[in-house]
C-alpha cells in the first residue's frame, strides 16, 4: 500500500543515515543485521532500520482514566527496547490512536492500524467489549493484537496474546486462600452487569459450591456507572456473609467503598476480596475508604523483586513520581516486551511466524517476575493477594507458589 | 407564509436542487470510488448511513419543527434488528460447536441460555428480518409519537422524553445482555446468505447500495417537501394552533414526521451494521443521538443535501483530527461545533444560501435569485 512504498521511496536518506547510526551498536550485541525481505514477507511496515506498531487506547471518554497507564507503560517498554537497540536491529515506531472508550471506533482505528499503516504489531484495548469489537478485524486482516487486561476468558485467538490474568488464573487461586486463612463458609457475590463480572461470579460460584463445598449466600449485579449501593449494603449486613467477594468496575468503586465505610462496614473485621480494585482505582477511591481489603491479582506496585524496582523507578522518571501503576498497567508493559522476543525468537516480524512462534516465549524481566506464554496465547504468571493500605498501596501477603496455568475455556466451570 | 410559493413555482425540482443533488450523486458514485482506498470508501460508507438519520432530522426537525434527541433509538433498532439476522447465521451449530449449546449466538452461552428466546426466531428469515428493520423502529416511533403528540406535548419536553427513551433503551439492551449481547453488542457478524461481508469487494458492493438507498430516501424526503404534507408541516412549526383551527390534526401530521425519520434512521442503522460489521449499544444512546442532530445542525436542518454533507464534514473531521491528535482532537470538535453555531446557525447550506448565492444570483436571470428565498432558506421560528 501507499505508506510503504512511500517508505521505501522517500525515506531512503534517512534510512542510510540512521542505518549508520545504528551499525556500531548492532556490532556490540553480535546480531547479524537482517535482510528486509527474510524478516518481512508479508508486507507490514518494516525497513531496514524502522518497524511501525500500533498504541490503540482510549484517551478520550469515560475510559480514559483507566487506559491511560496502559498507554504509559507501552511508551515505556518502547523506549527502553529501543534503547537497547530495537527489536531485530530495528527501532520500534509506534503510531497512537483513540479508541474514544466507543466499541465502533476501537473497530475502525483498528482497521485503520493494519490496513492503512501495516502495524507488525498493535497494543491495546482495555474493556473486553473494545476487544470484542476488534478481534474480527485482527483476524481478518492478519494482524497481531497484545491485550492487557485481565478479563473473562472464554476467548483464545491465534491474532491475540492475553497478557493480563484470564478469569480462572484470578478467581481461583484468591478463593482457596480465603477459604484456607479466613476459614470463610459463606460468600456474598456482586459485580457490574456485564460479560466480565458475571462469567467470573459463575466461575466463582461453581468453585465455591462444587469445589470448597460452601455456600454463595447472595448475587447482585449493578449497571455500569450505578452509585447507590444502599440496598446492596443492608442485605449484606442482613445475611453477614464471611467475605464480600466484589467485582464492580470503574467509577462505581468510588460510591460502593464509601457507602460500605458509611454503613458501618469496618473492613478490618469484615472480609472484602475484590478481582477489580487495582491502585488505579484506589487513586479514585481514596486509600482510607478501602484499607483493609483484599485484592487478588497478579501484580501489585509494592511487589519487592529487582525487576519490578526498576520498573517502579523508570515509570516515575519518565511519567512523573505520582503515577501510580496498578496490574494491567504492568501488563501492558510486558506486550512489546513479549512481541520483542518472539519476533526475534521468530527471526521474522511476519504475523504467522510470531502467532506459530508465541507458545514458550519466556520474560524473565517482568516486573511480576517470570512468565511464559502458553500454547492458548495467555501467560503462565503467579496470582498474589495483597491487602489494601492507607497510603493507596498494598501489602503482598500471598502469592501462589507456581505459575498458575491460563485455563480460558474451564471444563467443569461454565 | 407569504413565502412559500405556489405550486407553480415548487416543481420537484428547482434547478439549483437538481445540480445540487447531481454533483452529490457523482461525487459519492463516481469520485469517492475513483480516489479513496478501500478503506476509507468504507469510513465514507459508514458516515452516509448517519446521512439517513439526519435526512430524516430535515423532515422531523427541520421542516416539522419537532426535536427528536432520541433519533439512535431508531438507528440502533433497525441495525440490531439486521445484526441478530447476520448473527444467527453465524452461529451455526457448525461454527459454535465449542459452546454448551451450539446453534445460538455466543454471548447467548456465556450467559447460561440454553435456548434461542421466542423474539430472536424469526431473525432466522432475511425477508422478516427486512421488514422487521423498517417495522420496528416505526412502530416504535408510531407509539412514542401517539403518546406525546396525541396529549399535545411538544417543544423542549418531547425533546426531553425522547432523550430519556434513548437512555432507558440502552440500560435495557446493556442490562438483559443474555438476549442483546449486553454492553459488547452484536459482534462478528460474518456472511449474508452465505455472501462473506468482510471482504473488500463485498465492501464496495455496500457502499453502492447503500449510496442508492440514500439517494432514494433523499428523493423521497424531496417529495415529501415539495408535497402539501411538508407544507402543512411548516404551517404546523410556524403556528401550530392556526393549522388546528384549520381542521388539520396537527398530531396526526407530527407522528407521521416523527415516523419517517425513525423509518429512514432505521434503514441506515442496518446499512451501518452491513458494513461496520456489528452492532452496539453505544449507538443507541443520548450521545450519538444528540451527534445526530448536530450533523444536522452544521449541514443545515432546513437542507437535505446540507443536512448530508453536516454528517460527511463532521465525522471526516472526527476521523482525521482524532488520527492526526489523539490526545486533543475533542476539543477541535467541540470548536468546531461552538463556531458553527455562532457563526452560521443556518448551518452550512445556510451560509450558501445567505452570503454565497446572492452573487451567483447577480450572474443568473432573474428568476433563480428570486427561487433563493424559497422556504428552504428561512430559519424556524424557535
Amino acid at each position: 500500500m501507499s505508506s510503504n512504498s512511500g517508505n521505501s521511496d522517500g525515506f531512503s536518506r534517512r534510512h542510510i543515515l540512521s542505518g549508520l547510526a545504528a551499525a556500531p551498536a548492532l556490532g556490540l550485541l553480535g546480531r547479524p543485521a537482517w535482510a528486509q525481505a527474510s524478516v518481512n514477507t508479508t508486507g507490514l511496515a518494516v525497513t531496514d532500520t524502522e518497524v511501525t506498531v500500533g498504541i490503540l487506547h482510549s484517551v478520550t471518554g469515560t475510559m480514559a482514566i483507566s487506559e491511560t497507564g496502559s498507554v504509559e507503560a507501552e511508551k515505556l517498554a518502547i523506549d527502553q527496547i529501543n534503547a537497547q537497540g530495537g527489536v531485530l536491529g530495528r527501532k520500534i515506531k509506534f503510531i497512537q490512536e483513540d479508541g474514544a472508550s466507543d466499541w465502533p471506533t476501537f473497530a475502525e482505528k483498528a482497521k485503520k492500524l493494519l490496513v492503512n499503516d501495516k502495524c507488525a504489531a498493535v497494543f491495546g484495548c482495555w474493556t473486553s467489549a473494545s476487544r470484542k469489537a476488534v478481534l474480527p478485524v485482527f483476524e481478518q486482516y492478519n494482524g497481531m493484537l497484545y491485550y492487557p487486561t485481565f478479563y473473562e476468558g472464554l476467548e483464545q485467538s491465534k491474532n491475540v496474546i492475553y497478557t493480563g490474568q484470564e478469569a480462572t488464573q484470578q478467581i481461583i487461586a484468591g478463593l482457596n486462600w480465603v477459604a484456607k486463612e479466613k476459614g470463610a463458609k459463606t460468600f456474598y457475590l456482586l459485580g457490574s452487569d456485564y460479560i466480565w463480572p458475571r462469567t467470573s461470579n459463575k466461575i466463582a460460584r461453581k468453585h465455591i459450591e462444587n469445589v470448597l463445598k460452601t455456600k454463595v449466600v447472595g448475587e447482585e449485579y449493578f449497571p455500569l456507572g450505578h452509585t447507590q449501593f444502599n440496598s446492596v449494603i443492608n442485605k449484606i449486613k442482613l445475611t453477614k456473609p464471611d467475605v464480600i467477594y466484589a467485582i464492580i468496575v470503574g467509577g462505581s468503586n468510588v460510591a460502593f467503598y464509601k457507602q460500605l465505610k458509611a454503613a458501618g462496614i469496618d473492613l478490618s473485621k469484615q472480609t472484602l476480596l475484590t478481582i477489580s480494585v487495582t491502585e488505579d482505582e484506589i487513586d479514585g477511591i481514596g486509600g482510607e475508604n478501602i484499607a483493609g481489603a483484599y485484592a487478588c491479582m497478579k501484580y501489585f506496585q509494592s511487589l519487592d523483586n529487582p525487576n519490578n524496582k526498576a520498573f517502579v523507578s523508570a515509570f516515575h522518571k519518565m511519567w512523573g513520581d505520582k503515577t501510580v501503576i496498578g496490574d494491567v498497567t504492568q501488563a501492558a508493559y510486558l506486550g512489546p516486551w513479549l512481541w520483542k522476543l518472539t519476533v526475534e525468537k521468530a527471526g521474522s516480524f511476519d504475523i504467522d511466524k510470531v502467532a506459530a512462534a508465541s507458545p514458550g516465549v519466556e520474560f524473565k524481566g517482568a516486573p511480576e517476575g517470570y512468565v511464559r506464554i502458553h500454547e492458548n496465547h495467555h501467560l503462565w504468571s503467579k496470582t498474589r493477594v495483597g491487602r489494601a493500605r492507607t497510603d493507596g498501596q498494598y501489602d503482598v501477603i500471598y502469592e501462589t507458589a507456581d505459575l498458575v496455568e491460563p485455563d480460558p475455556f474451564p471444563k467443569g466451570y461454565q | 407564509m407569504k413565502d412559500i410559493n405556489d405550486a407553480r413555482e415548487n416543481p420537484f425540482f428547482r434547478r439549483q436542487e437538481l445540480i445540487g443533488l447531481l454533483i452529490f450523486a457523482a461525487l459519492i458514485l463516481v469520485v469517492f470510488p475513483a480516489f479513496l482506498d478501500t478503506f476509507r470508501l468504507n469510513l465514507v460508507g459508514k458516515y452516509l448511513t448517519y446521512a439517513f438519520v439526519t435526512v430524516g432530522l430535515v423532515i422531523c426537525w427541520g421542516y416539522g419543527g419537532i426535536l427528536s434527541l432520541g433519533q439512535g433509538i431508531f438507528f440502533g433498532l433497525g441495525g440490531y434488528c439486521m445484526a441478530m439476522f447476520l448473527k444467527l447465521e453465524a452461529s451455526s451449530v457448525a461454527n459454535t460447536k465449542i459452546q454448551s449449546t451450539p446453534g445460538i449466538p455466543d454471548f447467548m452461552d456465556w450467559n447460561q441460555l440454553t435456548a434461542l428466546p421466542w423474539f430472536w426466531k424469526p431473525f432466522h428469515s432475511l425477508p422478516a428480518s427486512v421488514i422487521a428493520v423498517i417495522v420496528v423502529p416505526t412502530a416504535f416511533a408510531f407509539v412514542i409519537g401517539a403518546a406525546m403528540f396525541k396529549r399535545r406535548v411538544g417543544g423542549v419536553y418531547f425533546a426531553i422524553i425522547t432523550q430519556a427513551v434513548a437512555l432507558i433503551l440502552s440500560i435495557l439492551i446493556v442490562g438483559q445482555q443474555g438476549y442483546t449481547g449486553g454492553i459488547n453488542g452484536i459482534t462478528d457478524l460474518r456472511t449474508l446468505l452465505g455472501w462473506d461481508i468482510r471482504t473488500d469487494h463485498a465492501k464496495f458492493i455496500l457502499y453502492f447500495v447503500n449510496c442508492l438507498l440514500l439517494l432514494g430516501a433523499i428523493l423521497l424526503t424531496q417529495y415529501v417537501t415539495k408535497s402539501k404534507l411538508g407544507r402543512i408541516l411548516v404551517a404546523m412549526r410556524e403556528k401550530e394552533d392556526r393549522v388546528r383551527f384549520s381542521g388539520y390534526s396537527v398530531a396526526d401530521f407530527k407522528i407521521f414526521a416523527f415516523c419517517f425519520a425513525a423509518a429512514l434512521s432505521a434503514v441506515g442503522g442496518a446499512m451501518f451494521t452491513l458494513q461496520v460489521g456489528f452492532m452496539s449499544p453505544s449507538f443507541v444512546g443520548i450521545t450519538p443521538s444528540i451527534e445526530m442532530v448536530i450533523y444536522t445542525a452544521v449541514g443545515g436542518r432546513m437542507s437535505i443535501l446540507g443536512s448530508v454533507y453536516g454528517a460527511l464534514i463532521v465525522n471526516f473531521a472526527k476521523t482525521t483530527l482524532s488520527e492526526s491528535f489523539p490526545e486533543l482532537w475533542l476539543f477541535g470538535l467541540g470548536a468546531l461545533f461552538i463556531a458553527v453555531v455562532l457563526v452560521i446557525p443556518d448551518g452550512l447550506a445556510g451560509m450558501l444560501s445567505h452570503y454565497i448565492a446572492p452573487y451567483l444570483g447577480k450572474l443568473k436571470p432573474a428568476s433563480d435569485a428570486v427561487n433563493g428565498k424559497s422556504p428552504l432558506n428561512q430559519t424556524p421560528a424557535e
